[in-house]
C-alpha cells in the first residue's frame, strides 16, 4: 500500500526502529535536520548541556534568532525591560560557548523563528525542522515535517539531533474551489479549526490539499500550516509543487547546481501516493468560505464576519456551552451582535502566521488611498527584518504610515506581549496573530483572529469589517490580494 | 528524573475546558533563564481572583489537578509544566491533553493521566461534595480512586516505564549513539547545513 507524504518523511528520518507493534511500540528515533532556536525556551536546554558536559551535536544544523522579547522600537538602545534584556543575553551568551549561528537584535537575517528559517532556504522539502515553539508546524507549507517542541526535548535535540516519537496518525483536509475576492488563507485555517476544533488534530499530521491549497503561495501556505497547531495538530504539511521550487530557487541556503537537480528529484516523490490511506478526511468547500473571525477566546470559536455572536445555547456539548459563556464574558460580548457592529481599537499585523510580504502588500493595497479610523492604532510589524527592508524597498512603509499606522521592527510583538507591545485591560484588538486566549496580548485584552485584508478593512471602518465592506470610490483594488 | 508509582494527594477540581498554556502561565513569567521557581506564575491570571479554586483550602494545598477537555492547549512552553510541578501537583487528570503538553509532562516527571470524560465529572461531584478528598493515583495498576470513585486512565506504555524507572531520555538516546553516526553518514549532500553561514549579514 501506497504512503503519505507525512509518512514518507518520517521513513526517511527513521535512525532506529522503536521495538514492537501497535500500541505498545517504542518510540521511533528520528532524526533532525534543522533545529531553530530562540531566547525563550533554549537557556534551561544549553543549562542542561552545561550541567552534564555534552557538547551541542550538531551546530551545522542548528540556527538560532531574537524574536519573542525584542522590542520593535529603539532597537539600537539596551532594551529597557531587565528580565528580557538578560534572556536575550543569554542566548548571545550561550551561542557563543556553543557556537551556535545567531542572528541578533539588528542583525539583518533577524526576525521571527518562522519567517527566518524558510526566507534563508534552510527550510527545504522533506527534512525534519523542530523548535520549542509550537508555530514550528510552519515550516510543513515546504512539506517538511515540523513541529514545535517542549524544553526537555530542545535539550534532547541539542545533545543528540534526534528526537524519540512515536508515529503520528494522518489526517487529509481537503480544500477544494477557488477562493473569492478578499477572502484568504487566514480564512481556510479558522475555519478548518471552527470545523474540527481545538483538539480534533490531537495526535494527528494535518496534510493540506486540494485545488484551493494549490493555487496558494507558499507566504499564504504557510498561514494555514502555521495554525496547525491550533487545530491541536503537531505538524501539517503541503506536498511541494512547482511554487515550492520557485520561491526556494536562489535563496542563501538553497541547494545549487547538481546538487538543486539532485534534490528536485527527490522532492517531486514528496507526494501521497494515490493508493495511501489518511485515518480521517475533512473536506472544506473554497468557493463557498467567506472572510472569518474569531470571538470567542479559542481559535475554535470562529464564525463567518457576516454572521452573528453564537449564544452558548447554540452549543449542545456542555462544556461548549460553559466555555461559549466564560468566553463571551471575557470578550465583553453579547450573543446576537452581528460581527461587524464590534467596533475595535487596535489592529496588528504582524506575528508568524501573517508578517510576511504578501501579508503586508495586501493589507497595504486595502488602505493605500483610505483613511484609517481616528479611534484606531495600528501596529505593522514585519517578520523579518529582511521583510521589513523588502517592504521599505516596495514603499509599503510609506503606505502604512501615510495612513497613520505604526511601522516597526521585525518580531513576535503583540502577538504574546513579551516585549513592550501589549493591550491595556478591555483593549480590543483585530489581529492577523494566532491565538486568541485570555490575555494573551496583554492581561485584560480582547483579541479577534482576522486575515490581513479583514485586518486592513477594518483599520478603516472601525469596525470588524472585510475588504467588501469598503466603498470603491477609492483607489484601493481588491485585484492583487495575496489568498 | 525521580520515578513515580503512586502519588496521593488533595483533589482540584478545574471545570474548564481548553485549559490553554497561556492560562497556565502567561507569557510574562517565560523571562526567566531557570528551570525552578515558577510556583507563583501558576495560573498567575485567574489567581488574581480570590474565588479561583486555587486561592480556596483546601484545594490550595491539592497536588492533584482534575481538569476538563483539551488541557495544555496552545503554545509548547514547558514552563507550564514546570509551574505545576513547582506548586506542587503531581498528576493532572483529563479527557484529553495537548499533545506538547503531554509530551513536556512525561519528561519531567508530571503524570498526565487520560480519565473519560464521564468519570471526571464523577470525579468532579466528589470534591465539590467533599472538599479535601484525596485522589489515589496509581501508575502501576493505571487507576485512580477518589472517594467511591475507581476509574481506569490512560497513559502510553512508554512515557509509563520511563515514569515507573525515572529514567532519563537523552542517557537513552546516546546508547544509541552509533545509530545516528551511521544515519548521518547517509544524509544526501544537498541538504542545507546552516554553517557557514551563506549571508553577508553577520
Amino acid at each position: 500500500m501506497g504512503k503519505t507524504l507525512a509518512e514518507k518523511v518520517w521513513d526517511a528520518h527513521v535512525v532506529r526502529k522503536g521495538e514492537g507493534e501497535g500500541a505498545n511500540a517504542q518510540p521511533d528515533l528520528l532524526f533532525i535536520d534543522l533545529h531553530l532556536v530562540h531566547e525563550v525556551t533554549s537557556p534551561q536546554a544549553f543549562e542542561g548541556l552545561r550541567l552534564a558536559g555534552r557538547p551541542l551535536r550538531r551546530v551545522d544544523l542548528t540556527i538560532a534568532t531574537e524574536d519573542h522579547n525584542t522590542p520593535t522600537l529603539d532597537i539600537d538602545k539596551p532594551i529597557a525591560d531587565l528580565t528580557s534584556r538578560t534572556q536575550i543575553e543569554t542566548l548571545r551568551a550561550n551561542c557563543k560557548e556553543f557556537g551556535v549561528r545567531l542572528h541578533s537584535l539588528g542583525d539583518k537575517e533577524q526576525g521571527i523563528v518562522h519567517v527566518v528559517g524558510p526566507q534563508l532556504g534552510l527550510t527545504q522539502p522533506g527534512m525534519t525542522v523542530v523548535c520549542g515553539d509550537s508555530h514550528t508546524s510552519t515550516h510543513g507549507a515546504f512539506g517538511a515535517l515540523a513541529m514545535g517542541i517542549g524544553t526537555s526535548e530542545v535539550e534532547h535535540v541539542m545533545a543528540t539531533q534526534t528526537l524519540s516519537l512515536k508515529p503520528f496518525k494522518t489526517m487529509a483536509i481537503n480544500v477544494e474551489g477557488t477562493l473569492r475576492p478578499g477572502v484568504t488563507a487566514k480564512d481556510i485555517i479558522l475555519a478548518v479549526i471552527a470545523k474540527i476544533g481545538t483538539g480534533g488534530g490531537q495526535g494527528y499530521v494535518l496534510e493540506y490539499r486540494g485545488s484551493a491549497i494549490r493555487a496558494l503561495s507558499m507566504d499564504a501556505r504557510m498561514t494555514i500550516c502555521n495554525m496547525s497547531i491550533e487545530a491541536g495538530a503537531r505538524a501539517g504539511m503541503v506536498a511541494p509543487d512547482q511554487t515550492t521550487y520557485d520561491y526556494m530557487q536562489g535563496r542563501p541556503h538553497a541547494p545549487e547546481g547538481a546538487d538543486w537537480d539532485a534534490a528536485v528529484e527527490y522532492w517531486n516523490t514528496l507526494n501521497t501516493d494515490a493508493d495511501a490511506t489518511f485515518d480521517v478526511e475533512v473536506d472544506l468547500d473554497a468557493d463557498a468560505l467567506e472572510p472569518f473571525v474569531t470571538w470567542g477566546t479559542n481559535p475554535g470559536q470562529g464564525v463567518s464576519l457576516s454572521a452573528k455572536v453564537p449564544s452558548p445555547e447554540d452549543f449542545g456539548d456542555e462544556n461548549a456551552k460553559a466555555a461559549a459563556e466564560r468566553a463571551l464574558q471575557y470578550m465583553g460580548l453579547e450573543a446576537g451582535t452581528p460581527m461587524k457592529d464590534i467596533r475595535v481599537d487596535t489592529v496588528f499585523l504582524g506575528s508568524c502566521t501573517n508578517s510576511r510580504i504578501e501579508d503586508l502588500r495586501a493589507a497595504a493595497d486595502i488602505i493605500r488611498g483610505r483613511e484609517k479610523d481616528p479611534n484606531i492604532r495600528m501596529l505593522v510589524v514585519p517578520g523579518s527584518a529582511r521583510v521589513r527592508l523588502e517592504a521599505e524597498a516596495e514603499g509599503l512603509d510609506k503606505v502604512f504610515k501615510d495612513f497613520g499606522a505604526e511601522w516597526r521592527f521585525a518580531g513576535c510583538s503583540m502577538c504574546l506581549g513579551m516585549n513592550p507591545d501589549q493591550l491595556e485591560p478591555g483593549e480590543r484588538c483585530a489581529s492577523t496573530s494566532n491565538r486568541n486566549f485570555e490575555g494573551r496580548q496583554g492581561k485584560g485584552g480582547r483579541t479577534h483572529l482576522v486575515s490581513p485584508v479583514v485586518a486592513a478593512a477594518t483599520a478603516v471602518r472601525g469596525t470588524l469589517s472585510s475588504p467588501s465592506d469598503l466603498e470603491s470610490a477609492a483607489t484601493g483594488t481588491l485585484t492583487g490580494i495575496a489568498v | 528524573m525521580e520515578a513515580f508509582t503512586t502519588h496521593t494527594g488533595i483533589g482540584v477540581p478545574l471545570r474548564q475546558s481548553n485549559v490553554d498554556t497561556d492560562q497556565i502561565i502567561p507569557a510574562v513569567y517565560l523571562k526567566r533563564i531557570t528551570r525552578t521557581g515558577f510556583e507563583d506564575a501558576l495560573f498567575a491570571a485567574w489567581r488574581k481572583d480570590e474565588s479561583f479554586i486555587l486561592n480556596q483550602a483546601p484545594f490550595n494545598a491539592g497536588s492533584v489537578l482534575v481538569a476538563g477537555p483539551d488541557f495544555g492547549t496552545g503554545s509548547s512552553r514547558e514552563h507550564a509544566v514546570w509551574a505545576l510541578k513547582d506548586y506542587g501537583f503531581k498528576a493532572v487528570l483529563s479527557s484529553r491533553f495537548a499533545d506538547i503538553f503531554r509530551g513536556n509532562s512525561g519528561k519531567q516527571g508530571l503524570l498526565a493521566a487520560q480519565v473519560a470524560q464521564d468519570d471526571i465529572e464523577l470525579i468532579w461531584k466528589v470534591l465539590e461534595n467533599h472538599p479535601g478528598t484525596e485522589i489515589k493515583v496509581d501508575l502501576v495498576s493505571k487507576t485512580v480512586e477518589c472517594g467511591n470513585v475507581v476509574a481506569p486512565f490512560e497513559i502510553d506504555d512508554y512515557t509509563r516505564w520511563r515514569l515507573l524507572e525515572g529514567l532519563d531520555d537523552i542517557g537513552l538516546t546516546l546508547q544509541h549513539e552509533e545509530d545516528i553516526t551511521a544515519y548521518e553518514a547517509t544524509r544526501p549532500s544537498f541538504k542545507p547545513k546552516t554553517l557557514p553561514a551563506k549571508v553577508d549579514a553577520l
